[in-house]
């Protein structure tokens, strides 16, 4: 009898043991040899980081033997590829040594000292004047420290399907200079076959930041207000702009001139848009991104070879066609290293690596982004890439960005909701924006909000 | 659990002289330690992570910005934060009536129906019945949602089947969201109460049944005064076991109508993933964790004190 308690104590002890030891495993290097750990998002038809640092991974291999670059693909949505990033970063055995980082989320995690400042590095890199200073400007933290380096960045505008509009009796060379025109527009098309959805802009929770960005603030960056005061560094509550673009948002959903709000509010609107109702002719005008072609591409999530002879584009007008005449908001992506990198001089060797000027063009053709490097922006490759590249190029010269604040992720859910409680009638325009005050002024506080 | 376990034999020997005190002392020690490693993991896995939520909800930890690097402790303010959220009591509702609809009333009570009923029904009816009863439940719960996502869908197979008989019904997920995560719960959680209930209503002495019948109770009598009060201990610990597992469905609802439309559909494990990994407010995120610890402490107090399922 004591004999077998004996045992079963010797056996229970020896397993907690064993899991102890392997917890405490791993890590560790072998000898001298560096391992450069690089977390990037692959998810759905976004397989174009993958096969770049895939191929990084093996020419860098080797050209230096010593170094090992462990590829750590994270797939899951935009969202959710934040969060899981974010919690790679919060502990040292799991963080990054380099990551793809998109521009509005460097603000916050300079703040929560997950990214390592890079300006020593770049004053050494002789490539670095390459790129141009827009795209810069989306790498720094709050202290003016660059912390990315830009791989692209990407504008909107509006795509049309000229064969819905020639239909409605509109030119394949439509150029809309107000809210009104494209609004006259999109009744046309509706008068001339209601069939067709005339008019999409994202709208509401379920399709995220394109509501807020795509959609929301390309209506209102083209009022005379602004999301966000730069310069005092507070959030602009009861504006005109606000409304306005609510009310366009309203008018359009109200008119039948959008998707139904059922159609509007599935989360998969996004691959319907571009892989369904524009190649099937089902939907006129759509407010979207210079990204679009990536799926029509051969190899593309729904290739589309004749769409270069359909699709039109054009730029969104401003409100009442005020200066500068259009408006587009931009994002992108970015390089950046880990605040604990153990090697910090091979992972900017290795980031220089990925970004020179070869693998730039590359990702900047394959992944349909507006070049960020000056000799890749002149290379024939890259405008001949598609036809739609230097339209959206241009629209660099009259493009946004979103204030990348650690609030914004809570006030874009704030637009997001203002949105869907119009489009679905919910809500007068008025009550959403004062919905939408109380909501920012819960967020960020009284005396981070101007009245606008 | 460890006191329950030891001590028959010790007090069966309550009467040993005096000198056998302190070996006896030692050998209850022993007989303890098999169990250190199983309360030790259980600490560690289960306790540790609760106590853990417990002490984030009092701080403003963050998942990315200021907060990440630093956290502070910020004493009530995340509970006082949530009580003035408007979202918050609507939350609390959608949750309360997820619970009470999908688990107290809708599993437990087609759960027993179907557990009488097939008690009666031919061998072969009572298979096929409770197989595809079963399989509901035996699917992942990720597979359950985007098969029940697919069913309710606009043009889904419930709208073709209404169709086929001419009726053109609603757009489920978006105009009845609640009605339809409610019914998938049900769908998905009727097999585990149907099982529980048919071993029980199995373990009830056909002598008192038989009895009853000759006294003249009627079925519905038979069931009310003679199955229930004797599988008393079974509802007790189904509704307990139900109503909890339904308190944190996430997958389910997420998959299905993401919360939405609006947050018509937000019960509170979707508020608590969007405060904590949308917004990366981490600590407000277990607030509402906690609170949900609260409201499943509150359904299995009442349940014990009303079934005193320890007392005959």
């Amino acid at each position: 009898m004591r004999q077998v308690r004996l045992t079963a104590a010797a056996a229970a002890a020896l397993l907690v043991l064993t899991a102890g030891a392997c917890s405490s495993g791993g890590a560790g290097g072998d000898g001298g040899a560096t391992t450069i750990k690089i977390a990037y998002q692959k998810f759905g038809n976004f397989t174009q980081a993958d096969e770049l640092f895939r191929d990084v991974k093996a020419e860098y291999e080797d050209a230096n033997p010593d170094v090992t670059i462990e590829l750590v693909p994270i797939e899951a949505s935009q969202n959710d590829y934040f969060t899981k990033l974010a919690l790679m970063n919060r502990s040292p055995s799991t963080a990054p040594d380099l990551m793809y980082e998109d521009t509005f989320m460097i603000k916050s995690d300079v703040e929560a000292g997950y990214l390592l400042p890079l300006d020593e590095h770049l004053a050494g890199w002789d490539e670095w004047d390459q790129f141009v200073e827009g795209a810069k400007a989306a790498g720094l933290g709050d202290d003016g420290k660059t912390y990315g380096v830009p791989m692209g960045t990407d504008t909107r505008g509006l795509w049309f399907n000229t064969e819905v509009l020639a239909k409605a009796g509109l030119p394949a060379d439509w150029a809309p200079t107000s809210w009104d025109d494209v609004l006259e527009a999109a009744r046309a098309i509706k008068a001339a076959d209601p069939e067709v959805i005339p008019l999409n802009v994202y709208s509401g929770k379920p399709m995220g930041e394109a509501s807020t960005m795509q959609g929301f603030e390309m209506l209102l960056y083209g009022t005379d207000d602004r999301l966000y005061d730069e310069d005092s560094g507070k959030w602009v509550v009861g504006s005109q702009g606000f409304r306005d673009a609510l009310g366009f948002i309203e008018t359009i959903y109200s008119e039948g001139l959008a998707p139904t709000p059922q159609q509007a509010l599935d989360p998969n609107l996004g691959s319907v848009v571009s892989g369904e109702w524009l190649p099937q002719g089902r939907l006129g005008i759509a407010l979207d991104g210079s990204w679009m072609p990536g799926s029509w591409l051969e190899g593309g999530e729904a290739p589309w070879p004749e769409w270069s002879e359909v699709m039109g584009t054009a730029a969104m007008p401003t409100q009442d066609g005020g200066e500068p005449g259009a408006v587009s908001m931009s994002g992108g992506w970015t390089l950046a290293i880990g605040a604990g990198t153990q090697d910090p001089d091979v992972a900017f060797d290795v980031l220089t690596h990925a970004l020179d000027k070869e693998n730039a063009l590359r990702f900047a053709v394959e992944n349909s982004q507006i070049a960020v490097r000056e000799d890749v922006a002149a290379e024939p490759e890259y405008l001949e890439a598609n036809p739609t590249t230097k339209f959206f190029s241009d629209l660099v010269e009259v493009t946004h960005f979103r204030p990348a604040t650690s609030d914004y992720a809570q006030v874009s859910n704030a637009i997001q909701v203002a949105m869907e409680a119009v489009m679905t009638g919910q809500q007068s325009v008025e009550e959403a924006a004062a919905a939408y005050d109380a909501a920012v002024v819960d967020i960020v506080g009284e005396q981070n909000t101007v009245e606008g | 659990m460890a006191t329950t376990l030891a001590p028959a034999p010790a007090g069966a020997r309550g009467s040993a002289p005096e000198p056998g005190h302190r070996p006896r002392a030692r050998r209850t020690a022993v007989r303890y330690l098999p169990l250190v490693p199983a309360v030790v993991l259980l600490g560690v896995f289960m306790l540790g992570p609760v106590v853990w939520s417990f002490y984030g909800s009092f701080t403003n930890a963050a998942l990315t910005g200021r907060n990440a690097l630093a956290p502070s402790f910020v004493g009530l303010q995340n509970y006082q934060e949530l009580l003035a959220d408007p979202e918050f009591p609507k939350s609390l509702w959608l949750t309360v009536l997820f619970v009470l609809a999908s688990a107290v009333v809708g599993q437990n009570v087609l759960g027993l129906t179907l557990a009488m009923l097939l008690r009666s029904g031919a061998p072969a009816v009572r298979t096929v019945v409770s197989t595809l009863v079963v399989v509901a439940w035996v699917l992942p719960e990720i597979v359950a949602s985007f098969a029940l996502y697919a069913f309710f869908h606009d043009a889904g197979t419930l709208n073709a089947l209404l169709g086929a008989v001419g009726i053109e019904g609603p757009t489920w997920l978006y105009e009845t969201p609640m009605l339809a995560v409610i019914l998938a719960n049900v769908w998905r959680g009727t097999a585990f109460s149907m099982l529980v209930y048919s071993a029980a209503v199995a373990e009830v002495p056909p002598e008192l049944t038989e009895a009853a019948r000759m006294d003249g109770a009627t079925a519905r009598q038979r069931l009310v005064w003679v199955i229930l009060p004797t599988i008393r201990r079974s509802v007790s610990t189904n509704l307990m076991l139900t109503t909890l597992q339904t308190l944190s469905v996430f997958t389910l609802i997420y998959v299905m109508t993401g919360g939405g439309p609006g947050t018509d559909s937000s019960t509170l494990p979707i508020l608590a993933y969007q405060e904590a990994f949308k917004f990366a407010q981490v600590g407000y995120g277990t607030a509402i964790a906690t609170v949900m610890l609260l409201i499943g402490a509150v359904f299995s107090v009442v349940y014990i004190r009303s079934l005193r399922p320890e007392v005959d």
